[in-house]
């Protein structure tokens, strides 16, 4: 008998029963071909000016640093002036994303750039943010020919282009989108890319005497330029009709209450 | 297989206590993963919530595990990665030696991972001529002093900075010898230097799973430093080792656990990198392995299922009860003996090596319940430690003194006359010895106990029976 089936069959002893019967077996598959969500935790359920601030606010709280700028043509020059602040040589290696290698970058001419994956040298990287989740100022990045992993790893430095439209309130709205952009109706997981970054503040490490310390293996200093290319992202958040604290309005859920910020 | 000294517990308790580093250490680490704990909980008001949420996701997925797991086959295969299934550590270290040796591999980087501790891949691949290196920073550093980890997420707890510091100068001597590690940082730079070239030239990468996902066919980790990404990402082949409990259904129940993982673990709302890998390279992609196998191990969980211990496979390797046991604070981890300690060692070692060999772990506990009380999804850690109590007295395993004091217990205790009268004239004997200074620094028959504490004498007046007949009495 293959391991397998040994396995399988010690589970199946364990629980006192054979394979399922198909009555059953078709009740889970329908459970995985509707993926039901759970519980979504109401702090991202905001409204819109409301959601882009947490996200702002949950990437410096992880030690983030966030720029933004008002579109989309003006992300070179936030480049420039970000690698010249801190001391760092204009050049940079970018992925080959169509928004990112659209941009004016002859605006800036100092700025030297490749696009392709990153190397062991390489000090700077700018990417492509293809969501992000206001939630835990969770950055998502899958991989993709325009978008190559060792972006996100290898640089000490990486500056991550977001469009303020792509941010969500939590995570299961962008595995829907996810799902509905590629293909999510097939039943094997064929939606997926090889492999999805969620990344949530610069590479660190507790080892040493459980004391913190950023730039463990992965980038030190991660910045978020935040292009406002919807309405939303312009209003401050004194201009929200309520003007009490985030932290003070957060609207719970109650228990067996599904939070849906997409309601 | 990891060499086991569960048996030893005892006396490397009692080293542990006496070792003034590993105390400095303890006291350090615990109170910090507390506090940022008990914070990250108190800004999710939803948690408990969450935790039931936690627990009902993991026992739907163990009363279909063989239907999961075999639809995580099927979607790892459509996707264009391999999946393996092993009963035990050995044939699990076979296939990993296969793999390597296939990929004509030399050097092989780890992520960490506690399967990989358990079936002692380090050591095989090591013995048939391939050089594994650790890739966490706390890892990395213990495969240099030829230690295990002595936490499940804190690999290094127990080393203090000094020890660090002498570690990688004896380490890494072909930098200068002059030089000064001025702040914790220069170590971590240092260690971040030298692997870099690790990363670089390895063959295969190895790396846990903190998650399979049925739906998908995906291995999942979470991890701070981003060294299980560059694992996975750089070498050609990609070998995920996950325990056969590790599958949940589909990604919305994977991101429903993510939601207690890190806050229990590490206080953080979200771990910096929580990688999901589906397969191996795509046709355009610019990196990424050429190859994807997940290595299924089962040595031992399946026969958890169905008995009181099933509930322990729920079990998503957090840590919190660990970072909350008074008696891990004080021993640490290296006198559990085995690769798990803290409370869910204490259930989980027991279950996998047999209680004859590790009865000692469910006794060292004090009942206070925090682990319970902590855990990410409501394991009753401390119900389960009783059952392994009761299989050691049932299989006559229990020390014979303990045997014959239980035994004498147990004649009085069915006789609540005798009961009633013998608990009267020792309490009041240790009412009337104790009055002075209300307790008793030794006593016969109790050393075990006064060895380490007082004994509190009883209050006069009686022993509880008495006064509350009195009471009824006058009523």
């Amino acid at each position: 008998m293959s391991s397998r089936d040994e396995i399988l069959g010690a589970i199946r002893r364990g629980l006192k029963r054979g394979p399922l019967p198909a009555d059953q077996k078709a009740m889970l598959d329908g459970r995985l071909a509707t993926h039901p969500r759970h519980l979504i935790p109401a702090r991202s359920r905001v409204s819109r000016p409301e959601q882009i601030a947490l996200f702002v606010k949950n990437v410096e709280k992880e030690f983030g640093t966030v720029e933004r700028v008002p579109d989309a043509a003006s992300v070179p020059a936030a480049v420039s002036d970000y690698l010249a602040a801190q001391n760092l040589e204009p050049r940079f290696v970018m992925a080959p994303h169509p928004e990112l290698t659209a941009l004016p970058w002859p605006d800036r001419p100092m700025l030297r750039f490749e696009t392709r994956r990153a190397r062991a040298d390489d000090a700077v990287s700018v990417q492509h943010v293809w969501a992000a989740v206001a939630e835990t100022g969770t950055l998502l990045f899958p991989s993709d020919p325009s978008r190559p992993t060792t972006l996100n790893l290898l640089p000490e430095t990486e500056i991550a282009v977001v469009r303020a439209s792509a941010i969500v309130g939590a995570y299961e709205e962008a595995w829907d989108r996810l799902r509905a952009e590629r293909g999510g109706a097939e039943p094997s997981g064929g939606f997926m890319p090889r492999n999805i970054m969620f990344v949530t503040g610069p590479s660190r490490s507790a080892d040493i005497e459980q004391t913190l310390e950023l730039g463990a293996h992965g980038p030190r200093r991660l910045h978020v330029v935040l292009v406002e290319d919807e309405p939303a992202a312009r209003t401050t958040l004194s201009e929200v009709a309520d003007p009490r604290p985030l932290a003070a309005r957060e609207p719970v859920a109650r228990p067996g209450e599904i939070a849906n910020p997409a309601d | 297989m990891v060499a086991l000294t569960s048996p030893d517990f005892k006396r490397r308790a009692a080293r542990a206590l006496a070792d003034p580093g590993l105390q400095k250490a303890l006291k350090r680490g615990g109170s910090g993963f507390h506090s940022k704990r008990s914070t990250a909980v108190a800004a999710l008001p939803e948690f408990e919530r969450l935790r039931e949420i936690g627990r009902d996701i993991k026992n739907h997925t163990l009363a279909n595990l063989d239907h999961y797991l075999e639809v995580f086959e099927r979607n790892v295969v459509a996707n264009g990665g391999q999946v393996h299934w092993c009963r035990d550590a050995a044939e699990a270290r076979a296939t990993v030696l296969g793999i390597c040796r296939e990929a004509d591999a030399r050097t092989v980087t780890k992520g960490k991972s506690m399967i990989s501790e358990e079936i002692g891949i380090n050591e095989h691949l090591e013995a048939n001529g391939i050089t594994p290196v650790e890739t966490d920073l706390g890892e990395y550093i213990l495969q240099l002093v030829n230690e295990p980890p002595s936490h499940i997420i804190a690999p290094a707890f127990h080393l203090n900075r000094e020890d660090w510091e002498q570690r990688f100068r004896a380490a890494h001597t072909d930098l200068p010898k002059d030089r000064v590690f001025h702040e914790r940082r220069d170590i971590m730079v240092e260690a971040r230097q030298k692997l870099r070239e690790r990363f670089l030239a390895a063959d295969v990468g190895i790396t846990g799973a903190n998650f399979l996902i049925a739906e998908t066919g995906s291995s999942v980790i979470v991890t701070n430093e981003g060294n299980g990404d560059l694992t996975q990402t750089l070498p050609r082949v990609h070998i995920a080792l996950a325990s056969i409990e590790k599958v949940v259904p589909t990604l919305e129940d994977c991101t429903s656990l993510l939601r207690l993982l890190a806050r229990s673990a590490t206080g953080q709302d979200f771990s910096v990198y929580t990688t999901f890998s589906t397969g191996v390279r795509r046709a355009e992609d610019l990196d990424g392995p050429e190859a994807y196998h997940v290595v299924l191990i089962d040595n031992g969980r399946s026969n958890m299922v169905g008995t009181e211990f099933q509930e322990m496979l729920r079990c998503i390797r957090c840590a919190a009860c660990m970072n909350h046991c008074p008696v891990y604070g004080v021993t640490g981890g290296h006198a559990y003996g085995w690769v798990y300690p803290g409370p869910m060692g204490s259930v989980l070692t027991p279950s996998l090596v047999g209680v004859e060999k590790s009865g000692h772990l469910p006794n060292a506990s004090t009942f206070c319940g925090r682990c319970e009380s902590v855990c990410p999804v409501k394991i009753p850690l401390p119900k389960m430690m009783r059952h392994w109590r009761e299989r050691e007295f049932e299989r006559h395993l229990t020390p014979s003194t303990i045997r014959r004091g239980l035994g004498v217990w147990a004649w009085f205790a069915r006789r609540p006359g005798w009961y009633r009268a013998a608990s009267r004239l020792g309490m009041g004997a240790l009412a009337l010895l104790g009055r002075g200074s209300g307790r008793f620094r030794s006593l016969p028959l109790a050393g075990g106990w006064t060895r380490g504490r007082d004994l509190p004498a009883p209050e006069p007046g009686g022993t509880f029976m008495a006064r509350y007949a009195a009471t009824q009495r006058r009523r």
